[in-house]
């Protein structure tokens, strides 16, 4: 079993402030950490490997940075890791990601399984897992709750999928690419050991010739969508606290709720 | 050029592709196989080769568009056992609206089995045409029998603009169909409008959990394609007096090549339908104890709201995950949401601070939940959330 875990390296912390001038985001001293839902991802991955045997190699597409995001993936257990950088790649929109990603995995066959983040928390998105599926013209399972059963012999997996109104229980062929929820699993936590016994480790670059892209289909180049405006919203007014004994306190609140029709 | 390409480091030479393919347009030079011109891309080769080494890439460089070609918005018409989604409803309007500007047509897509009544919906929301796939393998939501049966009416009828909800099943179509089509897609629009002179689609969504907002535009690649989460736009007016004009095609695909099969829906035992939820109650570390959920549960039926959950609530086991509001859980914006026992880390704010009316109940007076709150009560939950539930029944009559 070869899975491939897809993650993106993120700020960590939504307190994240713009230029005003440059119109870009300050990212100076704010710590990147692994995308949340990427740490599920590796879980579900590592899980399946102590599960099924095999390997699990984990991807990002980033600057040189990125490494480190790979590092700790590498101290929680995963087999290999790769970093996709190169200056070819810089202002990928989503369809350029996938793009990307998705000629990384190929370089990367067999793979029986590949395993995303359900989004990033930085874009909010979620687009990029279903392009990568849709790029190998393989199964898709967004939102999995719970792998039910992974049949390798027959090349079967079957999943629980978390919807608006209930669990959707859907079954597909191998290999297959999975975004997955947070309550999946509880995703451990890198070992002491394993961070000293990885922090030197190289890890290899793939560039944008390495994989074979075609110029004009990865960055910029190759991202349809533009952003023309970065601002921050208008701030929330500041509230009204309603005071007075706990009865009076509801009672104004009930009055305010059907006064604006809300109720 | 064809669109077939070999993965040089992977192919021995072996020349088992050469033999197989029917049109004489791969060869081996120096133990590595080259495409020739008269390739078709029709694939034969690919399940030949034991190295896999050979590819097909569906997307060309900078496809040429020429966006005039491009015509009409189209709305995705999202529905599960003759149920439309609300947010394909609220899109119909947002879309009629965008259509005037370009002074284009408002369509809808449908695709299904037995799918007339939802046909007949989209008219009286006020699509002018309606595109459709009826085929039994459109039964209940699948990713590829749907990408395969709108990229066959979008490749054939070429819309300007897609609109759709930015629900679960709503985005896997949208991220699946986008990357078919090679054009641009935007998530979570919370702003939509056109520029009429170069007929673009001006979108605006937040970012970093709502703390930051960018404008976005697609201009080279048609269709534009956006995701709008529910009640984000207004319902429009339905009329029953609508008629217009049904397209309909067939679906290019086999039950046997699909890749996936439905087998069952667990419905939630509990209402926990938080995307379309009008009202959300939530409750947080404040309830102290996972029986006193049913304070909120009490006050949520009144309302009849949703009940939502901070992340706390749902690590302490107190409450299930599908109702854990916040970044790591679900993004919320209904008209009214409380916050009850809920201090707002920046985590759970990202979650619901777009919503209408933030109500907190809060004993801690600094709680960061204040900073965002419509109207604020600093007290003891327990005391006041019951009240709040008696007051509400008596004023509504439940």
């Amino acid at each position: 079993m070869h899975a491939v875990v897809c993650i993106k390296q993120v700020p960590d912390t939504t307190e994240v402030k713009i230029d005003s001038e440059k119109k870009t985001l300050i990212r100076e001293g704010i710590p990147s950490v692994i995308n949340p839902f990427d740490e599920y991802a590796i879980e579900e991955a590592l899980l399946t490997k102590e599960r099924l045997g095999g390997k699990v190699t984990v991807l990002t597409m980033g600057p040189p940075q990125a490494v480190e995001a790979l590092r700790t993936a590498l101290a929680m257990g995963v087999d290999e890791a790769i970093l996709l950088s190169d200056k070819a790649f810089a202002g990928s929109d989503t369809l350029a990601t996938s793009y990307t990603l998705s000629l990384a995995i190929r370089r990367l066959a067999p793979v029986d399984l590949i395993f995303c983040g359900k989004q990033a928390i930085d874009g909010d998105t979620g687009q990029v897992g279903p392009g990568i599926a849709r790029r190998l013209g393989i199964s898709q399972f967004t939102y999995v709750l719970k792998v039910k059963e992974i049949d390798l012999e027959n090349g079967k997996i079957r999943v629980e999928r978390l919807l608006e109104g209930g669990l959707q229980i859907v079954e597909g062929r191998l290999p297959a690419l999975l975004t997955v929820v947070k309550d999946i699993n509880q995703p451990r936590l890198p070992s002491i050991l394993r961070i000293k016994r990885v922090k030197n480790v190289q890890i290899p670059t793939w560039t944008a010739e390495d994989i074979d892209a075609e110029p004009g289909m990865t960055g910029l180049d190759g991202s349809p969508t533009q952003v023309v405006k970065v601002f921050t919203p208008e701030k929330r007014r500041s509230g009204e606290i309603l005071r007075g004994s706990p009865e009076a306190a509801a009672v104004q609140l009930v009055e305010r709720l059907l006064e604006a029709k809300a109720v | 050029m064809a669109l077939l390409k070999v993965i040089s480091d992977r192919c021995t030479g072996c020349g088992l592709c050469v033999k197989e393919c029917p049109y004489g347009a791969i060869e081996v030079v120096e133990r590595v196989a080259v495409i020739k011109e008269t390739c078709t891309d029709c694939g034969a080769c690919i399940e030949s080769c034991k190295f896999e080494a050979l590819y097909i890439e569906r997307r060309r460089p900078r496809q040429v568009c020429d966006p005039s070609q491009y015509q009409g918005v189209w709305v995705f018409i999202e529905h599960e056992e003759g149920r439309i989604a609300h947010v394909s409803l609220e899109l119909l309007g947002k879309g009629g609206e965008l259509a005037q500007a370009l002074s284009a047509e408002l369509c809808a897509m449908v695709l299904g089995n037995a799918i007339d009544p939802v046909v007949q919906e989209a008219f009286k929301f006020g699509a002018e045409k309606v595109y459709c796939v009826e085929d039994p393998m459109l039964e209940g939501y699948r990713t590829d029998p749907y990408v395969r049966a709108a990229s066959h009416l979008v490749r054939t009828y070429k819309p300007e603009i897609i609109l759709l909800g930015a629900t679960t099943n709503g985005r896997d179509f949208a991220g699946a169909l986008a990357t078919e089509l090679g054009t641009g897609l935007t998530a979570d629009c919370t702003g939509l409008e056109i520029d009429p002179d170069r007929r673009l689609l001006i979108q605006t969504r937040p970012a970093f959990g709502g703390n930051i907002m960018a404008t976005i535009i697609c201009p080279d690649h048609r269709p534009q394609m956006a995701t709008v989460r529910p009640k984000v736009m207004e319902m429009p007016e339905p009329s029953d007096s609508r008629q217009g004009t049904v397209i309909r095609e067939g679906l290019p695909a086999s039950e046997e090549r699909m890749l996936t099969e439905i087998l069952d829906f667990v419905p939630n035992a509990e209402e926990v339908n938080l995307a379309d939820a009008q009202i959300i109650v939530s409750g947080g570390r404040g309830l102290g104890d996972p029986k006193n959920f049913e304070l909120i549960r009490e006050l949520a039926q009144v309302l009849g709201g949703a009940v939502g959950a901070s992340r706390a609530a749902v690590d302490a086991g107190w409450i299930s995950y599908p109702h854990q509001v916040g970044q790591t859980g679900r993004t919320v914006r209904p008209r009214v949401y409380f916050a009850c026992g809920i201090s707002g880390a920046i985590q759970h704010q990202a979650g619901m601070r777009t919503s209408d009316i933030i109500v907190a109940i809060n004993k801690d007076p600094d709680a960061p939940i204040f900073d965002i709150a419509t109207y604020g009560i600093v007290g003891d939950l327990f005391e006041i959330v019951p009240l709040l539930t008696e007051e509400f029944r008596k004023r509504l009559g439940r």
